[in-house]
């Protein structure tokens, strides 16, 4: 019985995971670049549902509302501390992806103050079958992230920004002589992934409605180590290294004696995994020209 | 003369604040004193991160955690001995700190090269999300192992107050002669040669990942050492003071000096610490978050103030070398110019990473970055 | 874990490369009378037979050139000779030593060093800065991290020797006068040089050359020339080299292989191999 609790938790928290694991690996497959910020417009969605629950706004529209402020702010910050680097050394636009990163930290906490601050009005409530209790919550996560991984694969393969953007990250150069837009596609990318964190941050805030400035960063950082263990740049990978780590992290901490090293588990595994297959379990190779 | 400036000014700088706190020795107060000791461990820190992300072209993630196992290790090991030989805390002496140094730097220098086997073999960004990930290990090891205090933190040795301080500024200079002598070596020259082009180095018969790695293992070293310095500066240590943050401010550090600067880096070190500990007593209350955004907002725009392909005119235009040249600089004279003119902290870095996680090296495209050190050479 | 840890860095890694590819590493030794003897040399990239069934014997103090059309798989060949690429199918021999398999430095310590189609010199560096990585492995110039670091006597000696070889080898390519310029500030003409001085400084048994003579004007070409067959009898050196230049070929190379499509079309003296239909066939067309 316990297993099953545990495999529904595991999959739906792990549907979290390949979420904001989407949005890195599709931001880095077309812009080239690891968004170290993306964990953090997680946090931003977070308490922009907690401003407007606040003020008593219905939890459906606030949690659009959510998604439509981080979508532009992850337009604004790719055009801001981004697209100036483009074509510098990607060391740079690392370095300035953290500092976003501890920027969007620091107006949080200026502005909500750093103690942990609550979201009500996103609790579902639960059910039993048979003696199984699962919350409707769970439930909502897993379905939806479903949902969204298939209508984002369908997008990609079926539509012509989808096959654009395929275009881009296989070859910016040739893609942009094909007359596409290649600086409208990488914003439409970050818009795709912030839209998917903020989504992200309120099946988060379902689990455990706490939220305070650093809020994204450990799920950011594991999501990350997602991407990179489906193999980055890979959409059905990021799915994958998503489900992975979610469902390792559920039983870990089901197991008391091993539960306060979770996330020391979750990290060996990134490791370990980079050891023996350094372009994760559906990462491409690429060949290098001499 | 240009050249021993470069070189030495940081060594006769710090000799001198040594000389002159030293003999002052009691007279100095106590704040001051832990300043200083502060001041020496972000320089260590800033000046071996700085090897990484200036000069392999590799960014560090997790400084703070190869500080934090070289902090709990040297600190434990030296607890351990104090206990063994009978005495209280307070009594640690110069063997013990050396011997606490010693297994602070081995260890910080074994994991960085157990952590830098899987990732700099690869090519890209590896590295960054590599010790990103060590350093969550490395707090939650902390964080629970009981050995180490636990979460409540780990109580360190101490040793004569008086005194450290100077100790701290003597491992500074020894960190900053490790730096240069290790760049300045044909090792060092390897080391160029890789970031300039690493295909060309490969095909030279030069062992990439070994030097890679090699640089890697030192800096961690060298972080450990760092990290015994703060446990006998601090009276308690606690995993949580060694997280990401910490990693990131360091970073701070290293970018606002200049990439590939060390002298940069000592000032920028020394700048900063000095900010942190005056700051909180000006911005209190809300205001302290102030201070992070500072830095973020440092970060971020010195970073595309430098890189910027679109600044890049206005760059050359109005940097600060330039004008320095202009006014007091001489002309170019190819026959002045002597043996060895390639300098170190012009070289830019320039690892192209057209594909950030490929696991293979990729084409690079040097032509472009001629201009930004062609201050020397012939017909620039 | 501890005991793989030491394995990986002893060789280079290789073992995790051999274990990932599935080959073993290779050590076998014949007795052979050619310096580079290719056995079935092939590669193939997904379905593509990039080069395929390549036999090469070149003989010691040759110069043997390497031609044919565009994509014809001549840089290939190249990479697969310097470990770049691992061969699919066949092997090579440097003095009857298997080399198939190793990593790039290895093969270069073994004694086979090579220059760029696309000039690739450390450009940050000055030119003696240059060759004095490519001395970098020499036994006699060996000095540790440890000496290094704390400045024991043999750094000072060895960075002493080791700048007295550049500036010497410099010397021979007429270099000497710009040792201290940027590498990248040099002309065209100067880098090639530069590239192959650097690869000399190495040791090499073989030399391959990618194009030596590309975007030269003539007098440069016939100057790189001399310069070859100076490499030759001063450094008892053998060549491979690719080239597009026919004249250049015919004049300097003792023998050549025609490639095309990857596959061998011919193989002897230059005339003779010019002159064969297929040859014709493959440059000119029907």
């Amino acid at each position: 019985m316990n297993f099953i609790t545990n495999l529904i938790g595991g999959l739906s928290l792990g549907g979290i995971y390949a979420m904001i694991a989407l949005g890195y690996t599709m931001v880095y497959g077309i812009a080239k670049m690891l968004n170290f910020a993306h964990g953090d417009i997680i946090m931003v969605g977070g308490y922009t549902i907690l401003v407007f629950t606040a003020q008593s706004v219905h939890p459906l529209i606030a949690i659009a509302l959510a998604i439509v402020f981080c979508v532009g702010l992850g337009v604004v910050v790719e055009r801001v501390a981004y697209k100036p680097l483009r074509g510098a050394s990607p060391l740079a636009v690392l370095i300035t992806a953290i500092g976003v990163s501890y920027l969007l930290q620091s107006l949080a906490q200026m502005f909500f103050g750093s103690g942990t601050k609550m979201v009500t009005g996103l609790d579902l409530g639960s059910f039993n079958i048979g003696s199984l209790k699962i919350s409707v919550s769970t439930i909502v996560t897993l379905l939806s992230c479903i949902a969204v991984m298939v209508a984002l694969n369908l997008f990609v393969k079926y539509t012509k920004t989808g096959r654009a953007m395929i275009a881009v990250s296989e070859d910016k150069g040739a893609a942009q002589l094909m007359g596409i837009n290649v600086n409208l596609i990488i914003m439409i990318t970050f818009a795709i992934g912030s839209a998917l964190a903020a989504l992200a941050g309120t099946f988060y805030l379902m689990r455990s409605p706490s939220i305070y400035s650093t809020f994204g960063s450990l799920p950011g950082i594991k999501a990350f180590s997602a991407a990179v263990i489906g193999g980055i740049g890979s959409i059905p990978g990021a799915m994958l290294g998503g489900i992975l780590l979610g469902v390792v992290e559920v039983f870990a901490n089901s197991v008391s004696a091993i539960a306060p090293y979770t996330d020391a588990i979750e990290f060996a595994i990134l490791i370990i995994i980079l050891l023996v297959k350094p372009t994760g379990f559906l990462g491409k190779k690429r060949r290098e020209k001499v | 003369m240009m050249k021993f400036t470069k070189r030495y000014l940081s060594f006769v700088l710090i000799g001198l604040v040594m000389l002159v706190c030293g003999v002052q020795g009691s007279g100095l107060s106590a704040s001051t004193a832990y300043l200083l000791e502060k001041v020496a461990i972000s320089i260590i820190l800033a000046v071996s991160l700085g090897l990484v992300v200036g000069f392999l072209g590799e960014l560090s993630l997790g400084h703070a955690a190869f500080m934090c196992v070289g902090a709990y290790l040297g600190g434990k090991v030296s607890q351990l001995i104090v206990e063994a030989l009978g005495g209280s805390q307070h009594d640690s002496n110069f063997l013990v700190l050396i011997l606490s140094l010693v297994i602070g730097a081995a260890s910080a220098g074994l994991c960085g090269f157990i952590i830098g086997l899987p990732a700099l073999r690869l090519k890209g960004d590896y590295l960054a999300i590599v010790t990103l990930a060590f350093g969550e290990i490395v707090r939650v090891i902390f964080t629970n192992a009981n050995v180490f205090g636990g979460a409540q933190g780990m109580a360190t040795p101490r040793f004569d107050r008086k005194y450290l301080f100077i100790i701290g500024l003597a491992l500074v200079l020894a960190t900053i002669a490790i730096v240069q002598n290790l760049l300045r070596s044909k090792h060092g020259r390897a080391i160029t040669a890789i970031r300039d082009n690493e295909i060309a180095a490969r095909a030279t018969g030069i062992n990439v990942t070994k030097y890679k790695l090699t640089v890697f293992a030192v800096s961690s070293a060298l972080a450990g050492v760092a990290g015994v310095l703060y446990s006998y500066a601090n009276f308690n240590l606690q995993p949580s003071k060694f997280g990401y943050n910490y990693s990131i401010e360091i970073l701070v550090m290293v970018v606002l000096g200049g990439m590939g600067s060390i002298n940069g880096s000592i000032i920028a070190a020394t700048l900063i610490t000095y900010l942190n500990t005056k700051l909180p007593l000006i911005l209190t209350g809300e205001l302290a978050v102030l201070q992070n955004l500072f830095y973020a907002l440092i970060l971020i725009l010195l970073i595309i103030y430098n890189n910027a392909p679109a600044l890049k005119g206005f760059r050359e235009k109005y940097n600060f070398k330039n004008l320095w040249n202009k006014l007091f600089k001489p002309k170019h004279d190819p026959a002045r110019v002597r043996d060895d003119a390639a300098r170190w902290d012009v070289v830019p870095t320039k690892i192209e990473m057209n594909e950030v996680l490929s696991t293979d090296v990729v084409i690079d495209n040097f032509g472009d970055n001629s201009a930004d050190i062609g201050e020397r050479g012939g017909n620039k | 874990m501890a005991n793989k840890l030491t394995l990986t860095f002893k060789g280079a890694l290789d073992p995790i490369k051999a274990k990932l590819t599935g080959k073993t590493a290779p050590c076998k030794k014949i007795e052979s009378e050619y310096v580079l003897e290719t056995e079935n040399l092939g590669i193939t990239f997904g379905g593509l037979k990039a080069v395929q069934g390549v036999n090469l014997k070149i003989k010691k103090n040759e110069i043997y050139g390497l031609i044919g059309p565009n994509g014809a798989g001549k840089t290939t060949v190249f990479n697969l000779l310097t470990g770049v690429y691992i061969p699919t199918e066949g092997t090579f021999y440097l003095e009857g030593e298997e080399l198939k398999g190793l990593a790039q430095d290895k093969i270069n310590h073994k004694g086979i060093a090579r220059t760029f189609q696309n000039i690739r010199l450390f450009n940050n560096m000055t030119v003696v800065r240059n060759v004095m990585v490519g001395l970098q492995n020499q036994p006699e110039y060996k000095c540790t991290l440890f000496e290094s670091l704390f400045r024991l006597p043999r750094h000072f000696k060895v960075e002493k020797e080791m700048r007295k070889r550049a500036k010497e080898l410099l010397e021979i390519f007429g270099l000497l006068e710009e040792r201290n310029a940027l590498a990248c500030n040099l002309p065209y003409g100067k880098q090639r040089k530069l590239e192959i001085a650097r690869a000399l400084a190495t040791n090499p048994r073989l030399l391959l050359l990618d194009e030596p003579a590309a975007g030269m004007n003539p007098n440069e070409t016939a100057d790189l020339m001399d310069t070859i067959r100076l490499i030759r009898d001063k450094f008892d050196m053998t060549v491979l080299l690719i080239e597009h230049d026919l004249k250049f070929v015919s004049g300097l190379c003792d023998r050549i292989t025609v490639l095309n499509f990857g596959t061998a079309l011919t193989e002897g003296t230059a005339q003779d191999a010019l002159n064969h239909p297929d040859v014709i066939k493959a440059y000119i067309g029907n």
